[in-house]
C-alpha cells in the first residue's frame, strides 16, 4: 500500500511584490487548510477571483483531522471534490463503547438508508488538503501563494491592508475582503488583539498514528469508533481507535494532566503501550506521534467589518466529537454564498452580518457538546467520577444510562435556528427540516437517470415544489417533486411533503422558508429576508 | 426484571440533564457532595411518591454500583 508522501509547494515570486502601490484583490484567503481551501473554492466557483495565501509549503502535516462527516462530503461534493475522498476514506457509522474489557454499548449514527454519504469517512487532513487543492487548481480564478505569511493587517471601513512576509522580503497588498482560516494559532486575530475566550482542559492525551500491514482485531479490522473506559491495556483512563486510509490506525491515550509530553512521546514509552491495547502479534510502525491539550475558545464576533473569522481561527473545540475541521467546513459553506453575493453587488453588506449570527451558535453549540464529551471522560471531581462510573456501572443493563455515556457526540450539520434570514413557519410544519435546517439528501430520478436530491440544489437559490401550479413565473429555478422525480418516496417522507407544500432552499442548501401551499408574495419575502435585504 | 421502574431513556435531551447534575455539584466538598446527593434523592423519591417503584430502584443501585 503506497503511503502519502506530501508534496512540496514552491514559493513563486508574484507581480505584487515589485508593485509600485499594494495590488489590489478582492477577496483575500489566509490560511490552506482545510477552511480556508473550501472557502476559497465555493467562492471561485460562484465567479469571485480568489488570492489563497499560506506560510507553509505543503498540505497538513501530523495527526490531525481524520473524521470527516456527512454534512461535510456534502458541501466538498457541491464543490466536485468528495469523490476522490469517497474512494480514499474508509466508510464507517458504528462507534462501539467497552468499560473494562466489555463492551457495554454500540450506536449506529445512519440507521437508514437512501443517503448518498455516509455518516463518517475517516481520511488523513493530508489526503482532504490534497483532493480539495486538486479541484481549486482546476479553478482559473484562484491564485495560490505558498511561503506567503501574513504578518501585518490595516483594516479599514472600505477595505484590509495586509503585510505579508515571503523569502524574498515584506510586501503590501490591498484586500476588499478577508477571510482569516490561518488556524488555532491566528496571526490575524492575534494582530487585531481580538481575544479568544474559553476554557483549556488540564488533561494530556497522547495521539498516536500507526503504520499496521496486518490490521488487528480480526481479518479485516473494524471499520468502526472504538472507545474504551478504563480499558486494561490503559487501567484508569479511556483510549479510542479508528482506523484511516492507507492501513494507518489511529490510537488515542488519555494520560491524565501530569503526564510530561516530551517523555509520553519516546517510542519505548509508547511501544509499551501499542502493544498493551493491540496484543504482541502486531507488526507496527509509528506515523506520528504527538501528545496535545485540548481547547474550548471563540471569538465573541466573526465578523470585524471586512475581516471574516473562519475556523480554528473562530472557535477551536476538543476533538470528542469530530467538530474542528467539520464545523469549518460549515462556515465555509455559509459564508461563501454571503460574501459572493455582497462582491456581485446582489445583496446588501448587513448580509454577512447573519454569518456571524448564524456561526456563533453553532460554535457554541460545537463547544458545549466537546466541553462536555471531555469532562465525562476526564472528570472534574470525585464526586463527578462516582457519577460517571455509576452511569457506567448501570449502562450494561439499562438503556437510559447508555444515553448518558459521552464519549463525543459526533459532528452533525447545526440547525440554524433562530437566524434573521428564517422565515418562521406560519403553516403547520413538523419540526424535521425547519427553517435553518440543512437539506436532507434523498434519491431522485430525472429525466431518466437516478440521481440525488442536493445535486439537483446546487448553485443559488431553489424551490421543492410538491404540487401541481405552474411555477415558471418565480424568480427561482423550481425542482417539482412528483412520484416519477421522487423514486423511492423518501423526499416525500423527510419533507412531509404532502400536496403543495413548497420549500425555499438557500445556496448553502439550508431551509430558508416553507409553506403549505404555493404563495408568490410570501416566496418573495421570504428571498428578501434571506438575502440581507428586508 | 420487569416492573414499574422505567429505565429507558426519559429525557428528551440526556446530556443537558448529567450537566445539570455535575454543575450543581461544582465547588462542594465531598462531604457537601454527599449531602447534595441525599437531598436530592429524598426530594425525588417524595416526587415519584410510589414506594413499589423506589424499591425496585434500591434493589437495581444496591446491586448495580
Ligand atoms: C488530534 C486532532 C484530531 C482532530 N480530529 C478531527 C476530526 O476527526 N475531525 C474534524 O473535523 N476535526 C478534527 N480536528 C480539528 C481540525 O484539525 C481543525 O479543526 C482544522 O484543521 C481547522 O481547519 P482550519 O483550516 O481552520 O485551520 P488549519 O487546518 O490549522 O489551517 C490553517 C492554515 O493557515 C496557515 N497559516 C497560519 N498562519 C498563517 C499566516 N500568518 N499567514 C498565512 N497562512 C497562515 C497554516 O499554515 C495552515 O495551512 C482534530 C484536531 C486535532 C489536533
Amino acid at each position: 500500500m503506497p503511503r502519502f508522501a506530501h508534496p512540496v509547494f514552491e514559493y513563486r515570486r508574484s507581480a505584487d511584490q515589485d508593485s509600485p502601490r499594494p495590488a489590489p484583490h478582492k477577496v483575500v484567503v489566509v490560511g490552506a487548510g482545510l477552511v480556508g481551501l473550501t472557502a476559497a473554492l465555493d467562492l471561485a466557483q460562484r465567479g469571485i477571483p480568489v488570492l489563497l495565501l499560506d506560510d507553509d509549503k505543503t498540505v497538513s502535516v501530523g495527526s490531525r483531522s481524520i473524521c470527516q462527516a456527512k454534512r461535510t462530503l456534502e458541501i466538498w461534493d457541491r464543490l466536485g471534490c468528495a469523490a476522490p475522498m469517497m474512494e480514499k476514506g474508509i466508510t464507517w457509522q458504528v462507534g462501539r463503547i467497552f468499560c473494562r474489557g466489555k463492551e457495554v454499548y454500540n450506536f449506529d449514527l445512519l440507521p437508514e438508508g437512501g443517503h448518498r454519504f455516509p455518516a463518517f469517512i475517516n481520511l488523513q487532513q493530508y489526503y482532504v488538503e490534497q483532493f480539495l487543492l486538486e479541484r481549486l487548481r482546476e479553478q482559473p480564478a484562484v491564485e495560490i501563494r505558498w511561503d506567503n505569511r501574513v504578518s501585518g493587517i490595516a483594516p479599514r471601513e472600505d477595505g484590509v491592508r495586509l503585510t505579508i512576509e515571503t523569502p524574498d522580503g515584506a510586501y503590501d497588498i490591498e484586500a476588499d475582503w478577508v477571510i482569516a482560516a490561518d488556524g488555532a494559532r491566528s496571526a490575524i486575530r492575534r494582530l487585531m488583539g481580538l481575544r479568544f475566550k474559553g476554557r483549556a482542559f488540564q488533561d494530556r492525551f497522547l495521539i498516536v498514528d500507526l503504520h499496521l500491514p496486518e490490521p488487528p482485531f480480526g481479518r479485516r479490522g473494524p471499520t468502526e469508533r472504538w472507545f474504551w473506559f478504563e480499558p486494561t491495556f490503559h487501567p484508569g483512563d479511556s483510549a479510542l481507535l479508528h482506523r484511516q486510509a492507507d492501513d494507518v490506525w489511529r490510537l488515542d491515550f488519555q494520560l491524565g494532566p501530569d503526564a510530561d509530553p516530551d517523555e509520553e512521546c519516546k517510542p519505548e514509552r509508547v511501544i509499551p503501550r501499542v502493544k498493551a491495547a493491540l496484543g504482541d502479534a502486531f507488526k507496527f510502525e509509528f506515523e506520528w506521534l504527538s501528545v496535545y491539550k485540548f481547547q474550548c475558545r471563540r471569538l465573541e464576533k466573526f465578523r470585524h467589518g471586512r475581516v471574516l473569522f473562519a475556523g480554528d481561527s473562530a472557535h477551536q473545540v476538543s476533538p470528542f466529537g469530530a467538530r474542528g475541521g467539520n464545523s469549518g467546513v460549515q462556515d465555509a459553506d455559509n459564508l461563501a454564498w454571503k460574501l459572493a453575493m455582497v462582491v456581485k453587488g446582489d445583496a446588501p453588506e448587513r448580509l454577512l452580518d447573519s454569518y456571524d449570527a448564524e456561526r456563533g451558535p453553532a460554535a457554541d453549540e460545537n463547544i458545549l457538546n466537546s466541553s462536555r464529551s471531555t469532562d465525562f471522560m476526564s472528570p472534574k471531581s470525585k464526586v463527578a467520577r462516582r457519577f460517571r462510573d455509576a452511569v457506567l456501572a448501570l449502562a450494561e443493563s439499562h438503556t437510559f444510562a447508555r444515553r448518558l455515556i459521552n464519549s463525543g457526540r459526533l459532528s452533525t450539520a447545526t440547525v440554524l435556528d433562530f437566524s434573521p434570514l428564517n422565515t418562521p413557519d406560519r403553516d403547520p410544519f413538523p419540526p424535521a427540516m425547519r427553517p435553518g435546517s440543512a437539506a436532507a439528501d434523498a434519491p431522485i430520478r430525472q429525466a431518466g437517470r437516478d440521481g440525488w436530491l442536493l445535486d439537483a440544489l446546487r448553485g443559488g437559490f431553489h424551490g421543492l415544489y410538491f404540487g401541481d401550479d405552474d411555477t415558471r413565473h418565480l424568480p427561482i429555478p423550481v425542482l417539482r417533486c412528483d412520484p416519477q422525480l421522487d423514486r423511492d418516496g423518501l423526499a416525500t417522507k423527510r419533507y412531509d411533503g404532502r400536496p403543495g407544500t413548497f420549500y425555499l432552499f438557500r445556496p448553502d442548501q439550508h431551509v430558508a422558508a416553507r409553506w403549505r401551499s404555493l404563495d408568490p408574495a410570501a416566496i418573495d419575502a421570504a428571498l428578501r429576508r434571506a438575502t440581507g435585504k428586508a | 426484571m420487569t416492573g414499574k421502574l422505567n429505565t429507558e431513556t426519559a429525557f428528551a435531551n440526556p446530556d443537558d440533564f448529567y450537566d445539570a447534575l455535575i454543575e450543581a455539584h461544582r465547588g462542594l466538598s465531598e462531604e457537601q457532595s454527599a449531602q447534595l446527593n441525599a437531598k436530592l434523592i429524598l426530594l425525588l423519591a417524595n416526587h415519584i411518591g410510589d414506594l413499589e417503584i423506589i424499591r425496585e430502584a434500591l434493589t437495581l443501585a444496591r446491586g448495580n454500583a
